[in-house]
């Protein structure tokens, strides 16, 4: 009997297939013209066309942080792979799985500069969990699958593999050998917490009596929502989420007391200054979040729970670190807090509630409407009421990206998608069409600025083409209103290049290339048209709202401080 | 503080590139490196000397164990160990004098001469670095040192202990 044998483009669709893989994200070129008509000639695997490479890294992104499951980019050599950079570097920074599949030219031309050569393992190389160099035919399903593995385990990550052309071709074959199973000698991801560890945790939880659960994006990345939510009733404890968490507990929970850090509560930011114990779990203290170091939380005792070593004790000191899976150990701290006899009880933290429901009651998220300008907050919660709270909400990055984090409760983790770790304008809208694709039944919206959306707005044609009907709503204020934020903020209302002097007219350019395109400019309209724009299917629409331009997002840390000085609104501190 | 870290991981293309990637991007210092292939040829070793105080060799050390090609990180400085690093020295001699008082100051820190020109001795010697640091000093006093190559240092820890898989 002859055993079959494939050529290095069919062995790499036969591998994804065998791994489950619905989608390709990706866009051709000569170096992976095999691969592409490997694609054409089976249909376990489709593969969806982007205008732009670094769409199709954010769309497999988006499509990874709904799903769970890893999302495939397809690139051709040189420009295709630099251009893939961004997307890499955005999913590296919030630890979402993802295998590049980067074309290369043949091995014979590598190091000439060939026509269309870069070293893509090269440039990658800061901003992968690993990369391999494919080097032969044989060993290609097997690469595919050690990929695989590595970009899903431990803390996910994006993973790079170099497919130099003359592996791929018809006359250059191998029989396909795939061991799922895979093992690497170096690597082992499975972490449980240090029983001693847990204990010390476990007393020191059940002696504060100013305990704040911080959560960040391991939450939802290791799927532990519900046992974290189990935790917080449990203990009665306060919790709060990062920007990455948010979702990782109710954001309409009674013990949810909002998102910390920079645009974060009162309430959360306080509760963490005056803690006594803190429980950080799957969250990295990210500058974002502590404002100064230095003076980030003085007197509590930090348990920092993480799946990365190097996340621990690495900005601020831990006092009691617990390498893990996140969703591992919290079922280790309740088996502990089992085994030492602990009871819920509704009164625990009674006197520490009363104090945060102190900072509650300063409404920090409260603003001011006006009878003729839009309020960007205000678009935000008639988004929740059009979606019954239960839309994807994809994010670019600005103060629109905020205002989404502030006045959306997500109900259930994977629901907020933003590039928090890298904060990529471009984003949103292709990442929310790899969720779209996901789910195509859902409310899936782009939350966009007139900025952002402009890095990637070429994608709505992509969306003509696969039916991929988004609700893009662009909180247009005529500027880069992060930037313009700041420099009002601190560089004197010098507005150096904030300004955004030539929009498009986004609803013609909606219809140009064939969507539904709605423009919303006095608040009176705008529950009517979020109504109606919401109650189209099938087609995407674009809400161009037209919101005031000078709102600032509040609250915000004031720079240097500690992570509860805040800005509550103009001129007004806490 | 100056720590000698040995690094045992895979023997494949890319690793080493890994290894000095990080230390530039998270801007640790390399003071030296040396790598070669290990008894066993699917294995490297690496043996970087580096500086930083423990946070930063933490870190480092976190950072290093992280890449998934690396095996097994170790701290020789924590424990006894012995470090070795080679030089070969191309000092001028031109006259009698300079070659004996070459030869004897290689005699003293037991180093060889190990080739020699019309006006040249090539001197080598083994040691750790304090030793090489100050035979090149006294070298230098003599006579006109032309080139230096050390290779950096590398390292063992003493007794039973075997960074090994
Ligand atoms: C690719 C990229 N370039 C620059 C920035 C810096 N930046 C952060 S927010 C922002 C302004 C965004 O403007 P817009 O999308 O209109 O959002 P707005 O703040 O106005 O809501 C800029 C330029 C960035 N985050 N990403
Ligand atoms: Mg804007």
């Amino acid at each position: 009997m002859t055993i079959e044998r494939f050529s290095g483009a069919e062995l790499l669709i036969k591998a994804l297939a065998e791994l489950d893989v619905e989608y390709i994200f990706g866009y051709p070129g000569g170096s992976v013209l095999d691969i592409y008509d490997a694609i054409f000639r089976q249909d376990a695997v489709s593969h969806l066309l982007v205008r732009h490479e670094q769409a199709a890294t954010h769309m497999a992104d988006g499509y990874t942080r709904a799903t769970g499951k890893c999302g495939v980019v397809l690139a051709t050599s040189g420009p295709g792979n630099t251009n893939c950079i961004t997307g890499i570097a955005t999913a590296y920074m919030d630890s979402i799985p993802m295998v590049v599949l980067a074309g290369q030219v043949a091995s014979n031309l590598i190091g000439g500069d060939a026509f269309q050569e870069t070293d893509i393992v090269g440039c990658s190389r800061p901003i992968v969990k690993h990369s391999f160099n494919c080097r032969s035919v044989e060993e290609l399903p097997n690469v595919v699958a050690k990929a695989f593995y590595l970009a899903e385990t431990g803390r996910p990550g994006p993973v790079v593999i170099e497919l130099p052309k003359d592996i791929l071709i018809p006359d250059n074959t191998a029989p396909f050998v795939m061991e799922k199973d895979v093992k690497i000698r170096s690597y082992n991801p499975n972490v449980k917490g240090h029983t001693k560890q847990i204990k010390k945790a476990v007393e020191k939880i059940t002696k504060a009596e100013r305990l704040v659960i911080y959560t960040g994006g391991g939450i939802v990345i290791a799927n532990a929502a519900e046992q974290l939510t189990a935790l917080v009733e449990r203990l009665n404890a306060p919790c709060t989420n990062t920007l990455m968490g948010l979702g990782g507990i109710s954001g309409l929970h009674d013990n949810f007391i909002g998102m910390l850090g920079m645009h974060g509560s009162v309430e959360a930011n306080k509760a963490m200054a005056n803690a006594d114990i803190i429980l950080a779990l799957g969250a990295r203290f990210d500058d974002r979040v502590t404002n100064k170091v230095e003076k980030f939380c003085p007197n509590a005792k930090i348990i920092h729970v993480d799946i990365d070593p190097t996340s621990i004790s690495k900005t601020v000191n831990a006092h009691v670190p617990i390498v893990g899976l996140v969703d591992v150990v919290i079922d280790q701290i309740t088996a502990e807090l089992d085994a030492v006899g602990h009871k819920p009880n509704k009164d625990d933290f009674k006197e520490w509630w009363s104090e945060i429901n102190k900072w509650r009651a300063l409404n920090s998220f409260s603003y001011e409407t006006s009878k003729d300008l839009i309020k960007p907050q205000q678009v935000i919660e008639s988004i929740y009421k059009h979606t019954q709270g239960d839309a994807y909400i994809c994010s670019d990055v600005g103060q629109h990206q905020m205002f989404a984090a502030q006045y959306y409760p997500f109900k259930k983790p994977r629901q907020w998608i933003n590039s928090g770790g890298l904060g990529t304008m471009g984003f949103g809208f292709p990442a929310a069409m790899g969720v779209k694709v996901a789910f195509p039944d859902s409310h899936v919206v782009c939350v966009t600025g007139d900025g952002s959306i402009q890095m990637n707005i070429q994608e709505m044609s992509t969306c003509l083409q696969y039916n991929i009907p988004v609700v893009i709503v662009a909180l247009n204020n005529r500027s880069l209103g992060m930037v313009r934020q700041w420099q009002d903020m601190i560089y004197g209302g010098r507005h150096s290049s904030s300004y955004m002097e030539s929009l498009p007219d986004f609803v013609k350019l909606a219809e140009a290339y064939g969507h539904v395109g709605m423009q919303i400019n006095h608040p009176d309209e705008l529950d009517s048209a979020m109504e109606k724009a919401f109650s189209i299917k099938n087609r995407l629409v674009f809400v161009d709202v037209l919101v005031d331009e000078k709102e600032h997002v509040y609250p915000m840390q004031i720079r240097f401080g500690a992570v509860d000085e805040m800005w509550l609104k103009k001129g007004e501190k806490v | 503080m100056r720590r000698i870290l040995s690094i045992l991981l895979e023997n494949e293309p890319g690793a080493l590139s890994r290894i000095v990637g990080l230390f530039s991007q998270r801007a640790f210092n390399i003071e030296s490196l040396c790598v070669a292939a290990t008894d066993e040829p699917t294995l490297s070793r690496i043996t970087i000397s580096t500086f930083g105080d423990d946070k930063v060799l933490e870190q480092i050390t976190k950072q290093v164990n992280k890449l998934i090609d690396v095996i097994k990180v170790a701290d020789l400085t924590e424990r006894p160990h012995i470090e070795r690093e080679i030089v070969l020295v191309k000092v001028l001699a031109m006259n009698n004098k300079t070659r004996t008082e070459v030869k004897r100051i290689a005699d003293i820190f037991r180093g060889d001469i190990v080739d020699v020109g019309k006006q040249i001795y090539t001197v080598q010697l083994t040691g750790d670095e304090d030793k090489i640091s100050s035979f090149i000093d006294v070298l230098n006093h003599e006579t006109e040192i032309i080139e230096v190559v050390r290779s950096g240092t590398v390292g063992i820890a003493r007794g039973e202990k075997a960074l090994r898989v």
